[in-house]
């Protein structure tokens, strides 16, 4: 419970980052945040005492595997993170070469 | 389970720099730390290939982060947090956490998952998949199409790079 408390805690960091800070870049880090708690919080879910990683051995045969389901879509959730991550990267250097700022509130005041 | 709070407090901590940290490029580098705590996290949790997969998509978005920080102009922080948002933001997170606990009472405790699936997966996925590995086959096999759709947003998103980048370099 605790460490599923944590992880919440994480998230509010980087829930606050996106919302209160000016700078984009800043924006990008604290989302970045974000999806590593929602990555940790699934992970956590599937643990189990003493679990062992969910590959079978040839050799003898263990029980207790923690929850592979979880392991699957959280991998998939971790490659998107990276594809989103650089399209936002991209759109704030096309902004940073059009208003030469990274600071909302001087981007906001060049328009049109 | 000491060593994963010890490692998730150092992730709180690290998060905590990596958003208060006047300079960018330091503040990055704190968000790298963060994802390699997250990774040694994913290797204590007995998730190996999540732990690599981590490392290696931490050190991409970070060269991705460096790429876009380095060289420019540091905008001075004219926004200073004041006492009236500190304190909304307190509340927020003090409802946030009273009705997520509320919720987490549901769940079940930590180290006791339901596996409704994953039991099964784990009982028939050698037979029907012939893979040792339990990630890769329900990746690859029982939820292709899944990764099928996981390739089509990478592919998207790659198209969607080039194209805002396209476009500055014919202007330049």
């Amino acid at each position: 419970m605790s460490l599923y408390i944590l992880c919440f805690i994480l998230f509010l960091l980087g829930f606050y980052c996106l919302l209160v800070k000016q700078n984009l870049i800043k924006k990008i880090i604290g989302f970045g945040i974000m999806e590593y708690a929602i990555n940790l919080f699934f992970i956590l879910l599937g643990y189990r005492w003493e679990g062992e990683a969910p590959i079978l051995d040839k050799h003898q045969v263990i029980v207790n595997f923690v929850d592979p389901l979880p392991q699957a879509m959280i991998l998939t959730s971790i490659v998107i993170g990276l594809g989103v991550t650089a399209l936002m990267v991209a759109i704030v250097i096309r902004i940073y070469e059009k208003h030469k700022s990274f600071d909302i509130n001087e981007i906001r005041k060049l328009r049109g | 389970m000491i060593e994963v709070h010890v490692i998730l407090v150092l992730m709180i901590i690290g998060a905590i720099a990596a958003i208060e940290i006047e300079d960018m490029l330091s503040s990055v580098i704190a968000m790298g730390a963060v994802g390699i705590g997250l990774s040694l996290q994913f290797l204590l949790l007995r998730a190996p290939d999540l732990a690599i997969t981590q490392l290696v998509v931490e050190i991409l978005s970070l060269i991705i982060l460096i790429k876009a920080t380095v060289g420019a102009k540091m905008p001075e922080e004219k926004f200073k947090a004041r006492i009236g948002y500190l304190i909304f933001a307190l509340l927020f997170a003090a409802a946030f956490l009273f009705f997520s606990e509320q919720a987490l009472r549901e769940l079940p405790g930590f180290g006791s998952p339901l596996m409704k699936m994953g039991s099964e997966y784990l009982a028939e996925g050698l037979k029907k998949t012939g893979a040792a590995n339990m990630v890769s086959a329900i990746i690859l096999d029982f939820r292709g199409y899944d990764t099928l759709g996981e390739a089509t947003v990478l592919f998207t998103s790659v198209i969607g790079v080039l194209a805002v980048l396209r476009i500055m370099r014919k202007r330049a």
